[in-house]
């Protein structure tokens, strides 16, 4: 049956100890530092790609690793551990970017774009929300003409992830105002264009070590060649990937509570109360035992939707379902690994503390909890069934 | 030339091992495995030796259950051309794995074995000696760099007393010590790829050699807990604490 890859086999498993190598040795030790600044350099980028990390599932014929959807979500645990803003980044790039090039990408596009996102020499970001409208993606205004050659753009994007890095956009656009939800269009176009401006870098709770920002298109011109599958079929495309991306979401979830586990549990073995280390209390070790499971409980859940994935499925509500306890855990998760620190929890000294700032977007982006709660309502009738 | 590299899967370094409550060993269940870390420098020294193109075959090796595969797997990840998997399940101890890598020497005449200079596991820092004295080919332990200089390889070495630079005929074995390298981790492309190179496996019966045990582990304690220091007021305390308590002086 579909799913029995619940327990990762020998391939997802070294993908994993390999994912989590790299955030360890490159990653972690600076995370705290760019959290700071408010920026991770650009060849950090660079050398997830050159790890593999930046195109996990592309086919190797484009510089990808060609590994499956499991081992794609337990890479992407490994690095939110390390830092949840990078992380983000590299969702961005493998899943709606690159993956979204590999199903409907031309031949030239392939060979081109999606080459230099495996590579690292560009970085892919998606361009869907605006500012009056987020999970409501079908109300988008952004207005791609037709000219001749291509198409001319104009619009306003926000919460753009990796938007100012990024060198290849893609961008979805209304292309026929009359025709609803298929009148909109995907591009995949370079950010190195005259009328692609970023207006404003957005200052954030946490995910401080990526940029948001929002972007302009002014009267951007855009060839023919950079339209990405057919006319219409746009938000197809772009929401193709979503299920995908809430699995990623919990992924990255589960990631950020586990490092806040790792770090009240070293903390709980280090720090003395009344004569012995605090994980000696049961009220300390209790809180860690509950804190393991509630993660381990969303990891199964974000494997059991990953492995549907692979088995072909769409996974829709399992994805959902993921998202939505994996994001809840996580602030839980991470709360309780403050409350464990005291005092020193509330101190940027101690790790804990950005975790905590950063799993709180996990509730937020590609569709609110309460946004997850409407596609599990939905479904409720096949659930309550059994199905 | 072709560099012959045995890998061990060990307890993860870092894993808080706890010893069995019957005191006969360390508890394995659900404790994740690696590869000895000095192997990965000796596989990391091997790939580097190939890409420089002193080498053009590497060979990972590893003796053991069934997944050791992994453990050679992770190699092959690394850049190594080809496994070979030795699968037994006894407790092996360093001559009964001397015995087995000279068999399987024998066989593929690497001129060069790059081991790790003891594994993390039992530490007993045996297995190189004994190999090259089973062969009866020169050896280089504790290895802090190597270079292949018309065909005689200088192995720096890392002793007590500082760094000793040798000069050892070919074919030989080197032992690494930590400082040899920095080894790479693997990328998921070229994890993806290793699916796909060949590991042949093997017998210790099939080989002919004996792993009748030559050790019995009497028993397996946890390291003694550590107390807590104490300040001493003045020298002359700090004096007789030395000399009367910790009996060093």
């Amino acid at each position: 049956m579909p799913g029995e890859a619940m327990q990762p086999n020998e391939t997802q498993r070294q993908i994993r100890d390999a994912a989590r190598a790299f955030a360890r040795r490159v990653i972690a030790p600076n995370a705290a530092a760019w959290d700071r600044d408010e920026a991770a350099p650009r060849t950090v980028l660079r050398e997830m790609a050159a790890a593999g990390l930046m195109g996990v599932m592309v086919s190797p014929e484009y510089g990808g690793a060609g590994a499956d959807f499991v081992a794609y979500a337990l890479a992407l645990e490994e690095i939110s551990a390390a830092d949840g803003g990078l992380s983000n980044m590299m969702a961005a790039n493998n899943s709606p970017v690159a993956a979204a090039i590999q199903q409907h990408g031309t031949p030239e596009q392939k060979s081109d774009y999606l080459t230099r996102l495996t590579s690292g020499e560009w970085f892919g970001c998606i361009h869907l929300t605006e500012p009056h409208t987020g999970s409501d993606a079908a109300a988008i205004r952004t207005r791609a003409r037709r000219v001749e050659g291509g198409w001319r753009l104009d619009g306003h994007k926000a919460f753009i992830t990796g938007g100012a890095t990024a060198e290849l956009a893609m961008i979805v656009a209304v292309t026929d105002p009359a025709a609803g939800k298929k009148g909109i269009s995907t591009f995949v176009t370079p950010t190195a264009n005259p009328g692609y401006k970023v207006i404003a870098r957005e200052r954030k709770l946490g995910h401080r070590t990526n940029d948001t920002v929002q972007v302009v298109f002014e009267d951007m011109f855009v060839p023919d060649g950079d339209l990405l599958g057919d006319v219409g079929r746009g938000l197809a495309i772009a929401l193709a990937n979503l299920s995908a991306g809430r699995i990623g979401v919990a992924a990255q979830a589960v990631g950020g509570a586990r490092a806040a586990l790792e770090a009240a549990h070293a903390y709980a073995g280090e720090r003395e109360t009344f004569g012995r280390p605090i994980i000696e209390h049961q009220a300390v070790a209790f809180k860690l035992a509950a804190m393991a499971t509630e993660i381990e409980a969303a990891r199964q859940l974000y494997l059991h939707a990953a492995g549907l994935r692979d088995a072909g499925e769409e996974a829709a509500t399992e994805a959902s379902m993921a998202k939505l306890f994996a994001s809840e855990m996580a602030e839980r998760v991470a709360s309780e690994a403050i409350q464990i620190h005291g005092g020193a929890g509330y101190l940027n000294d101690f790790p804990v503390e950005k975790i905590y700032r950063d799993v709180r977007v996990y509730q937020i982006y590609e569709g609110t909890s309460e946004v997850q709660k409407i596609m599990i309502a939905r479904n409720l009738d096949a659930i309550v069934a059994g199905n | 030339m072709k560099i012959l590299v045995p890998v061990k899967r060990v307890v993860d370094y870092n894993v808080k091992i706890r010893v069995k409550a019957d005191q006969t060993g360390v508890d394995l269940n659900n404790v994740k495995m690696s590869m000895n870390p000095f192997d990965e420098i000796a596989v990391e020294e091997a790939l580097r030796m190939k890409e420089a193109g002193s080498a053009d075959e590497v060979v990972a090796v590893s003796i053991g259950v069934q997944q050791c595969q992994e453990t050679i797997r992770t190699a092959l990840a690394m850049g190594a051309d080809r496994g070979i998997l030795v699968k037994t399940d006894a407790e092996l101890e360093p001559l009964h794995v001397a015995k087995i890598l000279k068999a399987v020497i024998d066989e593929e005449n690497p001129e060069l074995v790059i081991l790790g200079k003891q594994a993390i596991d039992d530490d007993c820092n045996q297995t190189g000696q004994m190999l090259a004295a089973l062969l009866g080919r020169p050896q280089g332990t504790f290895a802090s760099k190597l270079e292949l200089v018309d065909g005689k390889l200088n192995v720096t070495r890392e002793v007590d007393a500082g760094l000793q630079t040798i000069t050892i005929d070919m074919p030989a074995i080197v032992t690494t010590d930590l400082r040899l390298n920095e080894p790479r981790y693997a990328s998921l492309p070229n994890i993806m790829k290793a699916k796909k190179k060949p590991i042949i496996e093997n017998t210790p019966e099939d080989m002919g050699i004996d792993i009748a045990p030559r050790l019995s582990v009497l028993k397996v304690e946890e390291p003694p807990k550590r107390e807590a220091g104490i300040k001493v007021e003045t020298v002359g305390d700090l004096v007789d604490k030395l000399r009367n308590e910790a009996g060093v002086i």
